[in-house]
């Protein structure tokens, strides 16, 4: 816990130095800012593994060190929702709602939802995938339903990037980026969320407007 | 032997008096309401709230929908790109700054349901996001590059093109945590 607070401290040390932060979307914001529900990062793209399945990532509560994340846990009021519009308005048609309970991820839908905007409530009437959350250390836990696959645990994070570089050159003491440059994130992990599921699970759009959210329970 | 029963017949009675009476007496029980969540943080492409909202606002910019971000937010992006980049006249795909800005204000990731899926891979444009995408270099290159790229070299890459562990060929993808 103390490493991962000297890193967060020397994470928003280089925030004030550089008077804005660059990162994916770790620390992006005052109020979520190394809390349970700060999104590192989003990711979407067609499986690596197959072509007709999609892949959503939602990392939360970056710059774990190694340490830090056997600690770390997911929290249960906390929900993480992919957002799919399907017809250009960028309001959600379908959602996937993820949360963990008791060590147990459930996934739910993909579905429509039946509320759209600021609040959610978790619509039941859908697929319902779960898994165990891996622990730290151990092989991943994939939970399979309705052709879907559903992960949750800790993660290398995936993202890289000359953070610290790019503070100093928005600092003044810099004018440019080295060549190599240095990953700011090499050797931090993430809490990730990872779910594939079937494209014709997603409507029939050619592109769909996708991003993610993480809301607390009231 | 005979109290205990006694007391299991009483038992029993009890418990289908109990049955009846909630089936039949007592007031219909309603389901819980559901829980509500609301929302916190939320992202479509990376690095837009750190990038083009000011230190003031990025709280404000998690709690706007996105179908809301673009009219609340795409003049203000404008300004952030100019203070970041003063020389800022178009970039690689032709947007000046006032179309650059407006198509990212609103922060929602599209994702083709067909064909490569990628941030940009030199062919195909905002189609997703792979793990190994290099974004940062991307929008280092549309903000600081100019039409051809060519402008401002130094702040154009940051020469971090890979992530430090290889990612899985199969789910979930990402690495073992270090």
């Amino acid at each position: 816990m103390k490493k991962k607070n000297l890193m967060a401290a020397c994470a928003l040390m280089l925030m004030a130095a550089a008077g804005i932060v660059w990162a994916a979307d770790h620390i992006d914001a005052p109020a979520v800012s190394s809390t349970s529900a700060d999104i590192t990062d989003y990711y979407a793209f067609q499986s690596p593994d197959n072509n007709d399945n999609m892949v959503f990532v939602c990392n939360v509560q970056g710059l774990l060190d190694p340490a830090a994340t056997q600690a770390a846990s997911f929290d249960e009021n906390v929900l993480i929702e992919f957002n799919i519009d399907n017809d250009g308005d960028n309001v959600e048609d379908l959602v996937i709602q993820a949360i963990v309970k008791d060590g147990e991820l459930s996934v739910y839908g993909p579905v429509a939802p039946t509320v759209t905007g600021v609040q959610s409530e978790i619509v039941t009437t859908g697929t319902v995938s779960t898994a165990a959350v891996t622990p730290y250390g151990s092989a991943p836990v994939i939970g399979t339903e309705n052709g879907m696959k559903v992960f949750a645990g800790p993660r290398d994070d995936p993202f890289f990037m000359d953070f610290a570089q790019f503070g100093e050159i928005l600092a003044g003491n810099a004018t440019g980026f080295n060549d190599p440059g240095s990953d700011t994130f090499a050797g931090t992990n993430v809490l990730s969320i990872v779910v594939e599921v079937p494209k014709s699970q997603l409507g029939t759009a050619a592109t769909l407007g996708t991003w993610v959210e993480a809301k607390r329970k009231l | 032997m005979k109290t205990i029963k006694f007391l299991a017949f009483v038992g029993l009675l009890l418990s289908l008096t109990l049955l009846t009476s909630c089936k039949d007496d007592d007031p219909m029980i309603l389901p819980e309401p559901a829980d509500m969540y609301t929302l916190e943080d939320q992202m479509g492409r990376p690095a837009i709230n750190t990038v083009f909202v000011t230190s003031a606002e990025k709280d404000d910019f998690n709690q706007t929908i996105p179908s809301e971000q673009g009219a609340a937010f795409a003049t203000k992006f404008q300004n952030q790109l100019l203070a970041l980049n003063a020389g800022y006249t178009t970039n690689a795909l032709g947007m000046d700054a006032a179309t650059f800005t407006g198509a990212l204000a609103t922060d929602v990731l599209t994702v083709a349901t067909s064909g490569t899926t990628t941030f940009f891979d030199g062919t195909n444009v905002l189609t997703g996001r792979r793990l190994a995408d290099d974004v940062i270099s991307v929008e280092l290159l549309l903000i600081f590059g100019g039409p051809n790229g060519m402008e401002n070299p130094g702040l154009t890459d940051d020469h971090v093109d890979a992530n430090d562990k290889a990612f899985l060929t199969t789910f979930p993808y990402l690495a073992s945590p270090h």
